[in-house]
């Protein structure tokens, strides 16, 4: 192997500005550029002038207790802070172009994604006899199995494996369930030390920031935000904000604790019923240390994620990494099964509010989802307003159908982040009609008055829309329509940023701009259009 | 009623309406051509890891500078031995020190470049990912067309751990730039090499 070998330590402190910006990325065996994983846009880091231009990061909405999240005032200081909106959006539209070509490569991806929707349909329906099987299977395995109806449940329930153990550090790898549940806030108050190891949920957790991505956690953040938290909570170098650099200190910084922790969790991608197996998908190998290494090993599992059989992985994994990064698959693909020797095993199969949306008609498919995030990247709102600007767990157009489950009153404005431009339920790999459901949502909210900006701003034109069932019906009855009700910051800002071709792949008949300025203008027009069904 | 029977409660009653059969998995045509070995290898380096193959009688040509300036060898096949016993091993975490881990795959699968271990071929599951570097063996007979093939195989339900391995531990969790070496590995090697 060659001196110049892409592995080993790196004592290449190479400072962006003096780095080319194709020096940066990994090379494989054969001397090409790799990019599993990676995005081919250009760094923005690498480019001296830009770095002049430093910007704060913009930060998420602003929680107000119960009050409902103005996301679209999150989302315009997102969009004025345009080094972090540009990259943000180049980032994640390249993640949304290495997904189609990975999805092209496959002749029988549309078959692959029917399969995908109808195995986890049949799962859903039949949801407690396949939990009774995995529970049955686990406990055979020698796995404790616990139940927790909701969020407050799971923490209390995962503090007392902890307690019993006297743990007094816990490594974790990332798990949007344990978000989800308020798991590390609720942990602050312990005692017990909770160290995320997946390098981006790290970042956050240094951050004291949620995550903003389901896949990507610090994909909002630039390099020099992230050297600037590991300056201040690791000691690095505030200067040095060369990607390896940061990356090779935090793994450094996290080794010990690894070592040293006395359990470890995991969150699931896939419960497996007939084998009572959990799998998780993961690039770093995070999961598999939190698994592997400390003597005690804790698995959170939301109801919906089991599967029948082992055979269905077949499926499931084929869409998960293409979807999500574009790639073949993830770099580690794990299953835990059962113990090993001298480990305690622990599965923690979570409810909240899972088995209420099972009752919900034109909702319960949203539990199909398997978290790719590829509605978020392929989302021009969610491009440009970051994940944080949605003040929830779940943000960009999944988290449009799912937050308002959990709090309607706090989520009620979400449902009009977006541009129903359906290119979301386009690309889900398991086939949910996300669009028809924000759409749905906006009905019930409104029903349900729980639209305080109604009266403001673009919320008019929802109103109107809402007020008639014709022209809604008419309106949802086309997967490629154009944009029809808009969140209010895409109004505020410039047009021609939301009318570029690529932000609608099924080319809508009129472009928005034009539809903007004929309904927007003129009311009475707006009206006649709308009951034509809108063109 | 307990948490469980709550839940199960709801989800009886929640049920959503209509019939929903599970469905047949067809086979599906393998996205590869014949030669395995050559495609298991592409796929392989695109996703960061690397190829070798004996030469000149030597199994571990491609590795051998590796080999050289490591400290610590932790090797779970008979093929090469190392300095580090793992069936001495009294934690998981004792071999943060090891410099190069070196397994025996069960399987490749050539659609993706992925190797399968169990926990009876690391011996210590944690080594796969404290060593700095990993070395594998792979038999070119023992690759599979595909991750559907490879999941008709029993180990997964048999095995108390099992993991697909592609490449390197990444990340490109900053700006989007790939870095081998995120946690685990910073490298993975497979040898093509039949299996004693
Ligand atoms: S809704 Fe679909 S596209 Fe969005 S994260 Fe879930 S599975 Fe992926």
């Amino acid at each position: 192997m060659s001196a110049e070998d892409e592995s080993g330590p790196r004592d290449r402190l190479i400072h962006p500005d003096v780095a080319k910006p194709s020096d940066e990325g990994e090379r494989g065996q054969d001397g090409r550029r790799l990019d599993h994983a990676e995005a081919t846009t250009r760094p923005i880091g690498a480019e001296p002038k830009i770095k002049a231009a430093r910007e704060p990061q913009p930060r998420g909405a602003r929680i107000r207790g119960n009050r409902p999240i103005d996301q679209a005032e999150a989302a315009e200081r997102f969009l004025a802070a345009p080094l972090h909106q540009k990259a943000h959006d180049e980032r994640l539209w390249d993640l949304r172009k290495k997904r189609d070509t990975a999805a092209f490569g496959i002749p029988e991806w549309e078959e692959l994604r029917e399969l995908a929707s109808a195995i986890k349909a049949h799962t859903l329906s039949n949801l407690d006899r396949y939990l009774e099987e995995f529970e049955a299977n686990a406990k055979a395995n020698g796995v404790h199995v616990h139940w927790a109806a909701d969020g407050a449940d799971h923490n209390r329930i995962v503090h007392g494996i902890l307690k019993d153990h006297g743990a007094k550090t816990l490594i974790k790898s990332k798990s949007m369930l344990t978000e989800e549940c308020g798991f590390r806030h609720y942990m602050a108050g312990t005692g017990i030390e909770v160290i995320e190891t997946d390098l981006g949920e790290r970042i956050q957790q240094l951050d004291n920031e949620e995550p903003s991505h389901v896949v990507v956690p610090a994909v909002h953040k630039t390099r020099f935000d992230v050297a600037a938290v590991f300056a201040k909570t690791m000691g690095t170098d505030p200067e040095n904000d060369d990607a390896h650099y940061l990356a090779e200190s935090q793994r450094m910084h996290t080794r010990p604790l690894i070592l040293e922790a006395d359990a470890g969790m995991t969150g699931c991608n896939f419960a497996i019923a007939e084998t009572g197996t959990v799998v998780t998908c993961t690039n770093e190998g995070n999961a598999d240390l939190s698994g592997n290494v400390p003597k005690l090993q804790i698995h959170s599992i939301g109801i919906e994620k089991l599967i029948p059989r082992i055979e269905h992985l077949g499926v499931f994994l084929r869409l998960l990494a293409r979807s999500a990064l574009g790639s073949p698959i993830t770099q580690y693909t794990s299953h835990f099964r059962a113990l090993r020797e001298g480990s305690e095993m622990h599965m923690v199969l979570v409810d909240n509010g899972r088995s209420e949306r099972l009752g919900m008609e034109e909702f319960w498919t949203s539990l199909k989802c398997i978290r790719c995030g590829a509605c978020m990247n392929t989302c021009p709102v969610y491009r440009r307003s970051g994940g944080l600007s949605y003040g929830a767990t779940y943000s960009g157009p999944i988290g449009l159908i799912i937050d308002p489950t959990f709090n309607k009153r706090k989520y009620s404005t979400l449902p009009f982040s977006s541009t129903m431009n359906g290119s979301c339920t386009n690309v889900c790999p398991v086939k949910i009609n996300i669009h028809e459901q924000i759409f749905a949502w906006r009905k019930v909210l409104a029903e349900e008055h729980q639209i305080p900006l109604l009266k403001q701003g673009m919320m008019k034109a929802a109103g109107q829309m809402l007020s008639r069932p014709a022209a809604y019906r008419a309106a949802i009855g086309a997967a490629d329509s154009a944009l029809r009700v808009l969140p209010r910051f895409a109004v505020y800002n410039p047009l021609n940023t939301w009318g570029k071709g690529r932000e609608m792949p099924d080319s809508p008949r009129q472009s928005f701009h034009n539809w903007y300025k004929q309904n927007r203008m003129d009311p009475a027009k707006a009206a006649k259009t709308e009951k034509g069904g809108i063109e | 009623m307990s948490a469980r029977e709550e839940t199960l409660a709801r989800i009886r009653r929640n049920r959503p309406a209509g019939s929903h059969p599970l469905p047949d998995i067809p086979d599906f045509a393998p996205l590869v051509g014949d030669d395995l070995v050559i495609e298991f290898g592409e796929r392989l380096k695109r996703m960061g890891g690397r190829i070798g193959s004996p030469e000149g009688g030597d199994a571990f040509a491609s590795v051998r500078e590796r080999l050289a300036s490591a400290k610590i060898i932790a090797s779970a096949v008979p093929e090469i031995d190392g300095n580090r016993d793992l069936s001495q091993v009294a934690l998981p975490k004792d071999l943060a020190d090891v410099d190069v881990a070196i397994v025996r795959a069960v399987f490749g699968v050539a659609e993706t470049g992925s190797v399968l271990f169990t926990e009876e071929e690391l011996k210590v599951n944690s080594v796969a990912y404290l060593a700095q570097h990993l070395v594998v063996l792979l038999d070119p007979a023992n690759i599979l067309v595909n991750i559907q093939a490879a999941y008709r195989r029993s180990d997964f339900a048999s095995a108390a751990y099992a993991v697909l391995h592609t490449g390197p531990s990444a990340t490109a969790d900053i700006e989007g730039v790939l870095i081998h070496g995120a946690q685990g590995v910073r490298s993975l090697t497979v040898i093509l090499l039949p299996r004693g």
